[in-house]
């Protein structure tokens, strides 16, 4: 919370003048009772109509202050809340963007978007409503007890003895409803779990006939989460008739108490009315309180996660250059790495690439495939041996120039929520005969051409009005259209057929022949005509070679071969 | 968290869907009755307690040495008693309110999920699973927080501002001249406000959902944006959607932030009205003291509610906008019942034959046209084609998911319309591309469409299917529980599993998705053959992705574009050198 409240510090001065004018209004509110008071007690006797009316207007005058006062301080602490969730917004948001890969992975993707989104609402919304009621609900609780105290100690003293009653009976309340809600909340994500399972796998169940068996199991979750709700709801329930009770007792008190008073002289009646619209203040700002109380618990949740991330050490620095002059593009030194620093994700890496050649990389999901082009952009530093791009450590590239090498088409990327031409671009200002080469060579041209609005046509986040072949032909658009020195195409032509696959492939032949292409693949018939094939198993090389090279001594890259073309290979070969 | 459906979805049939909300709670007619003694009985002892303290106060007021205890005590008496039993049955209430709401909102929940099972396939085809999610969850529970909070809100708003009125009208017809003007200024500012806010703060959601679409977009992508070092860019236009954010919330609340102080100052008017004209009456001899004192208590009363009405208001529309929702839901169509004739189907040869069928998910676009096909018991029936060309929609019809347009399907010569959908759809066994296994242990996801099948059964099964080691080799066997953060089992292992689940079900028919893509080497020739020995002796339609499988198939239905374009054996498709020609030797260049 405190690193938040730093964010407030280049307000404290405008703040500062906010909560007094916030102050003043305050204090009307709470004149406004003593003045009843008085005109009862000492104004009436008198029989000075005049007087009356002039304590009156001013009475009215008091509310009108108290009017415009607060609505200009809620409006200055509005303008400090925006001000604030602002900049810790920008700067939240920077930070994710330059945390490393392996802090993103351990913060998860999920959550950080909900530390961006939830967690600086909350924060909002606190910092807003701290301001308009941090002051003057303390103030309305103190200044009536205040007040109350010069009105009539004795009287008030009766009033004040009710508060840690009621501060004990919430305080117990809340401890045992409180961890009944996230109780309820497991619940609910079972309960929402069940359904999930359903929606999906509801072909199967139509399939079996099992519609009545579900709708058993589902009765079964259904009355579990409303049984805990009920129990929640019932103990928090307890919190406003018990306040009430409190508060209303004490209100009692105060009538017998001023009774005693009255009758020995030392108060007077009208003192006991204003006493009772004083409760009604004091009872008001307790409930504020409480408000806050709880607001306050769920922000400094919210400020902790903020915190987390803003806080977390800048990892990855870019290393001293280390270059080794090899004639290589790219050169794998026996390269090892690990995601959790216990066992090994990839050992043994070790091959070189010359510009312009192709590697295909097979291998099942989990083999290490991903991970092997995540190492060559410096996602995450090797553990053991070297990367090189021309002769050049990788850890020794800024990031900047190290990553304007590469056109990447990662296995499950983002398309956004923007015109088709944008997402080729994405915001490089790429000349526009560059964007439809690349569009063309990744066949992707065809159908952006048959759109009424070609290029200029708006996609849905993540392209869900794409197809998966189309999605993935923009992909490969994307990484064409800057004219990479090195191409990476993770597995992103399997939702192409092989006719249009083998057409996009001889296209970027064509065009790019300089580029130096890297391609993972699923299919055999994709990576057969690469220079060079990598066979990869549970993070170790199986194979390397030519595909007649590893058709010869590579048993699983044959054995796949022959079950996805069915031996006909070798008919044609 | 503000969500983006609240964007200001206005309900479109108030009227109806008050009335269906109206027969919920008809359901629990004597309690709801319950609850509205309780409701008026808590309220009105509420209502008592300014006026008993008014006559305290009046025994007070002779002053010094003449106040009459014995009426302040009785009074006072009577007070305690009051608040008590008052908070008793306001708590008494909420419980009360809580079980109600509770049984409703259990009652919409079962419909909603009873429905779901009742929906044909087209239905979950055309809705998103997030969206059904969202209605019953986060929708129904909108509509149980209103049920349980503001009907009695309203309820005690009601009594309040009568009440109080009529309290404040009893104890002086003048005074209550007061809120001639502030009655007025109240109503006029709640429009005011509505009006003006309520605009700023469906914007403001807007732009917030907005911004929570554009974080979840570049965090998501946040690899690529790195890879193509765009991360100044993405940083630029993330700021402008944040200032549009923020400087939307200020707007809304510029605004909103003059309810709390004005409807205070509204409070404060009558307040000073009551005290000066209050004071005036008093001396002119019309009123004593303790009917001020009632008086300016009730006044606090009275204006309260008014304050909440805008508040209860806004709630409660967007509870109708969710009821309506679920509504919607539960008012698509179902499945049409099995024709009153159906006969079960039991134990089929194997014999499926299409004849002059002609189908379109949409009436208007066809998607098959005339389609003809025998499958003889035990024959192979491949469909092939490029990913999305629609090879499932052949499977949706032979399962009656969907009904074709035109032409008759029928199996052992027995048109499929004339069978009960449970029955036709037991004859199937199905392995699909996505492995459906539930929360629930191994034995019951393999025993799933099986009932009563023995455990030695379900081993033999699993054995069949090559799964029986592994499952032996996990802590818990075939009691494992299978869940998404419990043990990790690949992908290759929960295919196996429906292998099993599908072999277990010993039937005639059988439909395969065959998607090993994601398997790797060696878990995929064990699927294989835990495939081939499930083919065995049975009718089956394979949805074919490496055409490596099919060329001993006995008929391959080719797909392009959700036309199926060429049938016939893998060496006549070859000859006519089509398009099966082009997608075949096309893995070879």
């Amino acid at each position: 919370m405190r690193k938040i409240l730093s964010y407030v510090r280049p307000y404290a001065f405008y703040m500062s003048v906010g909560m007094f004018i916030k102050f003043v209004g305050a204090l009307m509110d709470l004149a406004l009772p003593y003045i009843l008071a008085y005109l009862i007690d000492d104004v009436a006797p008198t029989k000075n109509v005049t007087a009356i009316y002039l304590w009156g207007v001013v009475m009215l005058i008091c509310s009108i202050i108290a009017w415009v006062t607060n609505i200009v301080a809620n409006r200055m602490a509005s303008k400090v809340a925006r001000d604030t969730t602002r900049s810790i917004r920008h700067d939240l948001y920077e930070r994710i963007n330059n945390l490393s890969c392996r802090q993103t992975d351990e913060f998860t993707i999920p959550s950080l978007i909900s530390r961006l989104t939830s967690d600086t609402y909350n924060i909002h919304r606190m910092l807003g409503m701290m301001q308009r009621l941090g002051v003057r609900a303390p103030i309305l609780l103190l200044g009536g007890v205040v007040v109350t105290l010069i009105m009539e100690p004795k009287l008030a003293l009766v009033l004040v003895s009710t508060l840690p009653i009621l501060a004990v009976g919430v305080v117990y309340i809340s401890r045992k409803g409180i961890p009944m809600y996230r109780v309820l909340q497991t619940a609910i994500d079972r309960m929402v779990r069940v359904v999930r399972d359903n929606i999906t796998g509801i072909r199967v169940i139509k399939a079996l006939s099992k519609t009545e068996y579900e709708m058993r199991r589902f009765e079964g979750v259904n009355e579990e989460v409303s049984r805990k709700e009920r129990r929640a709801n019932i103990v928090m329930g307890a919190t406003n008739p018990l306040m009430n009770l409190v508060l209303n007792f004490g209100l009692t008190a105060v009538i017998v108490t001023g009774a005693f008073l009255v009758n020995w002289g030392q108060t007077e009646p009208g003192n006991i009315i204003a006493f009772l619209t004083l409760f009604t203040i004091i009872l008001n700002a307790l409930m504020s309180i409480n408000r806050m109380f709880v607001m306050y618990s769920q922000a400094s949740a919210s400020a902790q996660r903020i915190t987390q991330v803003l806080d977390a050490p800048m990892d990855l620095e870019t290393e001293a250059p280390d270059v080794v002059d090899t004639g290589d593009h790219i050169r794998f030194e026996n390269v090892s790495f690990s995601y959790n620093g216990k066992q090994n994700n990839l050992e043994g890496i070790d091959f070189a690439l010359k510009h312009g050649q192709t590697l295909g990389i097979m291998g099942a999901t989990g083999s290490g495939k991903t991970t092997l082009i995540q190492l060559l952009q410096r996602f995450y530093p090797v553990s053991g041996g070297a990367i090189r791009i021309d002769g050049a450590n990788v850890n020794g590239i800024e990031p900047k120039r190290l990553h304007t090498m590469f056109g990447v088409a990662f296995q499950s990327d983002t398309l956004f929520a923007d015109t088709i031409y944008e997402n080729i671009d994405f915001g490089r200002n790429l000349p526009k005969e560059q964007i439809e080469l690349a569009a063309r060579c990744a066949q992707a041209a065809d159908f952006i051409d048959k759109l009424p609005d070609g290029y200029q046509h708006m996609l849905t986040s993540k392209g869900t009005n794409l197809s998966g072949g189309q999605k993935q032909r923009l992909l490969i658009a994307r990484a064409l259209a800057g004219r990479p020195e090195i191409l990476i195409l993770d597995d992103s032509s399997s939702a192409l057929d092989y006719q249009t696959d083998a057409k996009m492939r001889r296209a970027v032949r064509e065009h790019y022949p300089e580029v130096t292409t890297i391609l993972i693949a699923q299919r055999v018939s994709s990576v057969r005509t690469s220079d060079l094939i990598l066979v990869l198993d549970e993070g170790k090389m199986l194979g390397l070679g030519s595909h007649q090279q590893l058709m010869e001594s590579c048993e699983v890259y044959r054995e796949t071969s022959y079950i996805q073309m069915g031996g006909g290979l070798d008919a044609q070969a | 968290m503000p969500r983006r459906s609240d964007v200001q979805e206005k309900p479109r049939d108030r009227k109806g869907t008050l009335i269906r909300l109206g027969k919920y709670m008809a359901q629990y007619k004597m309690l709801m009755l319950l609850a509205l003694v309780l409701t008026v009985g808590s309220n009105l002892l509420q209502l008592l307690g300014p006026m008993l303290s008014g006559y305290a106060i009046n025994a007070i007021e002779p002053g010094a040495g003449k106040v009459d205890f014995g009426r302040v005590f009785y009074y006072a008496g009577w007070m305690l008693v009051f608040y008590l039993v008052s908070s008793l049955l306001s708590y008494a209430l909420s419980v009360l309110m809580v079980f109600i709401s509770q049984k409703i909102v259990v009652r919409m929940r079962k419909d909603v999920f009873d429905k779901l099972m009742e929906l044909p396939i087209s239905f979950f085809d055309r809705y998103q699973t997030g969206d059904i999610l969202s209605r019953i969850s986060y929708d129904i529970d909108t509509v149980n927080a209103s049920l349980s909070n503001d009907l009695v809100q309203i309820l005690t708003s009601i009594i309040t501002v009568v009440g109080s009125f009529g309290m404040m009208f009893m104890i002086s017809k003048q005074l209550v001249l007061v809120f001639v003007f502030t009655v007025p200024a109240s109503i006029l500012f709640t429009r005011y406000m509505t009006r003006k806010v309520r605009p700023l703060f469906s914007r403001r959601s807007y732009m917030l959902g907005r911004l929570n679409g554009f974080v979840e977009e570049m965090v998501s992508g946040q690899k690529t944006i790195r890879a193509y070092n765009r991360e100044k860019v993405i940083l630029g236009r993330f700021d402008k959607q944040n200032d549009e954010a923020v400087e939307a919330y200020y707007r809304a609340e510029y605004y909103g932030s003059m309810t709390g102080p004005s409807v205070n100052f509204i409070n404060n008017l009558s307040l000073s009205l009551i005290s000066v004209f209050g004071v005036l009456l008093y001396l002119a001899g019309s009123m004593v003291l303790g009917d001020v004192s009632s008086f300016v208590l009730y006044s606090r009363k009275f204006s309260g509610p008014i304050n909440e009405a805008a508040n209860i208001l806004s709630e409660l529309q967007s509870a109708m906008a969710a009821a309506e929702r679920v509504f919607r839901l539960l008012d698509e169509p179902i499945e049409p019942a099995d024709a009153p004739d159906a006969q079960v189907l039991q134990k089929p040869e194997g014999q499926v034959d299409m004849e002059h069928v002609s189908f379109g998910y949409d009436e208007k676009k066809l998607i098959l046209k005339d389609l003809s096909l025998t499958a003889r018991p035990g024959s192979l029936v491949a469909i092939v084609g490029p990913t999305g060309a629609g090879k499932t929609t052949l499977i949706n019809l032979l399962m009656r998911f969907y009904d074709p347009q035109k032409g008759e399907i029928r199996i052992d010569g027995i048109n499929t319309l004339k069978l009960t959908r449970s029955s036709l759809r037991g004859s199937f066994a199905m392995v699909l591309q996505d492995t459906w296994l539930f929360n629930g242990t191994i034995y019951e996801n393999i025993a799933y469409g099986s009932p009563g099948a023995t455990r030695e059964q379900v081993e033999a099964a699993a054995r069949a299917a090559h799964i029986h080691n592994y499952i032996m080799s996990l802590p818990d066997g075939y009691d494992t529980v299978l869940s998404e953060d419990g043990v990790n089992i690949s992908k290759g292992q929960k295919q196996l599993m429906t292998i099993a689940r599908a072999m277990l079900l010993d039937t005639h028919m059988l439909i395969l998705d065959e998607a090993t893509s994601n398997v790797d080497t060696r878990t995929e020739l064990r699927i294989q053959a835990a495939m081939r020995k499930l083919m065995e002796n049975k009718t089956c339609f394979v949805i074919a992705h490496r055409l490596s499988t099919i060329q001993n198939a006995d008929l391959i239905l080719v797909v392009r574009d959700g036309n199926i374009v060429e049938q016939g054996k893998h060496q006549q498709l070859l000859d006519q050198n089509g398009f099966y020609a082009q997608l075949y030797r096309a893995q070879f260049e």
